[in-house]
């Protein structure tokens, strides 16, 4: 059962020279206890799609068409206060590079707390107590609860970040990046966490990183996004050991490997384009070894070949 | 006890700075130009003996050591000197009017503090809209206006043309009231330069309040708040306004040294019988003991409000214990 459906969503940020397609007609769906990734290079729309999820664009971005169908409702369509009673418990989200996410002058336990306290009938006392549990569930001792977030290191604003969007048994929840910018270590510790508690709480989850060999142990399938558009789709194990479109196996050669498996990187040459004006036919065409000159004018519709679904001319 | 030493750290400062203000106090009344004896007794018929024996009288014949002793111990009694004009000591003349004084400062500060944070609050808040616009363009006119201006432009149209309110002083001449009556005709009296007060200072926390609700409404913690699905007002209340007032609460500290100058000049409009107008009047007298005393005061309070404020703080940020605030 698809607990997510993304129809043709467009997401533009209205920019002085035009709007710049950030999103573009992408459609992908994630059932239930599934974890979806979402990879792509800085820029791609990663983001912009999980904000566009919570219905949450900020200017000047405006949703410009498609569908985001969550449990049987639209997203796109819900009032202010639908969207209130929506977002911190049937969806949350934990940001990318989210060192000032918590609020300075706030305990960590109260900033756990008042999540519930706004989302379910219950009382102060009872709401300090989750969210002392939330606390040793994401391996914060209870002890800490009443420390502030200048008194925590990078790691552990990002697990306490974790038990807030935990804390309300979500039917969804978004993790936007979650480990980017913290050190190796606290890296492999704060997956470790999120891949126990993906198992423990069932979560389904849509996890977004830039790079395969994160998601390639926390997800189930894995969505390469480039430039607005969706690249390619297909089950995680599969993707990574046969990876078709040209732009998935260039990602995969130019990420290191999180495991620690040697490999040679070679990074890819160029970067992004522009999403004002972004290129005719494949937009990955101009920084690809394999385009001809139907890549560079037609563009390629989402095929099906050996169970991934890929946009590419030259995959047979 | 990190709270205990930040407290004892700032405690030490405010001290030091006393000490500093008041060899600094001692030394810009001897630097000053005029001879206080003349200015006293102005009579040509007075003799140069008379004028000496005066000198004796108030110290003023001893080396400049010799007076500062005498001043540090006269200070160390409570001693703040004997007013040339009024003859009778400086603690005394300003003990008289410190009352009239603080009751007008603190319902100003009070009523535009709120207000300013207030207003200001709601325009970050909507930053941008209607609303901001006009509570901006309001507050930017207020400020622009000094005291002065605008208390003799208040006592024109409320005092002189609608005749709304008195022209001056803190009670009705010979009016004889007491208890709530009194009370009541004080109030009466101290709207037009409270308010005087309250419009210029008013302008400068909405200002404040507003630039600092614009900086937070950015913030990563507010897009959480959000993304948490609090309703509007528990995002304003405990996650906007808390943090916005940090550096309102700072400033305010700084502020209250502004607020001297404007209630120098509210009191002077007003004819406000307060250190003010005591400030005003020992100028023209060339008073410089009573002079002294007042500018004593003034730093005094000034080092005691940041102290306070320094206090507050500790309330409200907790970063400040460990120095985490203010990078
Ligand atoms: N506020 C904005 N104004 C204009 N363009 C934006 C804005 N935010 C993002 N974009 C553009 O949208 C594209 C996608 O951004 P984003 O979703 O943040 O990518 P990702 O998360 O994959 O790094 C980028 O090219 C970026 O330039
Ligand atoms: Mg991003």
């Amino acid at each position: 059962m698809n607990i997510l459906e993304i129809k043709d969503l467009k997401v533009y940020y209205m920019t002085k020279n035009g709007p710049a397609k950030a999103v573009d007609s992408i459609s992908f769906s994630v059932e239930k206890n599934k974890t979806v990734g979402l990879i792509g290079e800085s820029g791609c729309g990663k983001t912009t799609t999980a904000r566009a999820i919570m219905n949450f664009v900020k200017e000047p971005g405006e949703i410009a068409g498609g569908e985001i169908i969550f449990n049987g409702r639209n997203i796109l369509n819900l009032s202010d206060g639908e969207l209130r009673a929506l977002r911190g418990k049937e969806i949350t989200i934990v940001r990318q590079e989210a060192q000032n996410a918590l609020n300075p002058v706030m305990t960590i336990g109260d900033q756990i707390a008042e999540v519930i306290l706004e989302h379910e009938r219950i009382d102060k006392k009872a709401a300090w107590q989750r969210a002392e549990k939330q606390l040793d569930l994401v391996g914060i001792s209870h002890k800490r609860a009443k420390t502030f977030p200048h008194e925590m290191s990078g790691g552990m604003r990002q697990r306490g970040m974790i038990a807030i969007a935990t804390a309300c048994n979500p039917d969804f929840i978004i993790m936007d990046e979650p480990i980017t910018g913290l050190d190796v270590i606290v890296q492999r510790q704060l997956l470790t966490l999120i891949n126990d508690l993906r198992n423990r709480l069932n979560l389904t989850a849509l996890f977004i990183a830039h790079d395969l060999s994160v998601v390639s142990e926390t997800c189930d399938e894995v969505v390469v996004m480039y430039a607005g558009k969706i690249m390619e789709k297909a089950d995680v194990v599969s993707l990574y050991q046969n990876p078709l479109h040209p732009y998935t196996k260039a990602l995969i050669h130019s990420y290191p490997s999180i495991r620690g498996e040697r490999r040679k990187l070679k990074s890819i040459p160029g970067s992004p384009p522009l999403l004002v004006n972004p290129p005719e036919g494949c937009r990955f065409h101009p920084r690809c070894e394999f385009a001809t000159d139907l890549c560079r004018t037609v563009e390629p519709e989402i095929r099906r070949i050996n169970g991934h679904s890929v946009a590419c001319h030259i995959v047979k | 006890m990190k709270t205990l030493q930040f407290i004892l750290k700032k405690l030490t400062g405010a001290l030091i700075t006393i000490v500093a203000i008041a060899i600094a106090n001692f030394a810009i009344f001897r630097i000053a130009p005029g001879d206080p004896i003349r200015m006293m007794f102005k009579d040509p018929r007075v003799s140069t003996e008379q004028l000496q024996a005066m000198r004796v009288k108030f110290g003023l014949d001893k080396s400049i050591g010799g007076q500062f002793i005498d001043y540090v111990k006269q200070l160390l009694h409570g001693n703040l000197g004997f007013s040339f004009w009024q003859k009778r000591p400086v603690a005394d003349v300003i003990g008289d009017r410190i009352g009239q004084t603080l009751i007008l400062v603190v319902t100003a500060l009070v009523i535009a503090t709120t207000l300013g944070i207030i207003l200001g609050a709601i325009s970050g808040w909507r930053n941008g809209s209607k609303t901001d616009r006009t509570i901006l363009s309001l507050s930017l006119v207020l400020y622009s206006i000094p005291t002065f201006a605008m208390g003799i432009l208040l006592l024109l149209v409320f005092g002189f043309i609608l005749l709304l309110f008195p022209l001056g002083g803190i009670t009705t001449p010979a009016s004889g009231f007491t208890g709530f009556m009194y009370l009541k005709d004080v109030l009466w009296h101290m709207v037009l330069p409270a308010f005087s007060i309250v419009l210029w200072y008013v302008g400068e926390y909405i200002l404040l309040t507003r630039s600092s609700m614009v900086e937070v409404m950015d913030q990563d913690y507010i897009v959480t708040a959000r993304s948490k699905g609090l309703r509007e007002s528990v995002i304003l209340r405990k996650h906007a306004l808390r943090n916005a007032l940090l550096p309102v609460v700072t400033l305010s500290g700084v502020n209250f040294a502004f607020a001297i100058a404007g209630v120098i000049e509210a009191e002077t409009v007003f004819s406000w019988p307060g250190i003010g107008r005591l400030t005003y009047d020992a100028v023209m007298k060339r008073d410089y003991p009573l002079l002294q005393g007042i500018f004593l005061l003034f730093a005094v309070s000034v080092v005691v409000a940041n102290f306070i404020v320094d206090l507050i703080y500790t309330r409200i940020d907790p970063r400040i214990k460990t120095g985490a605030a203010h990078e």
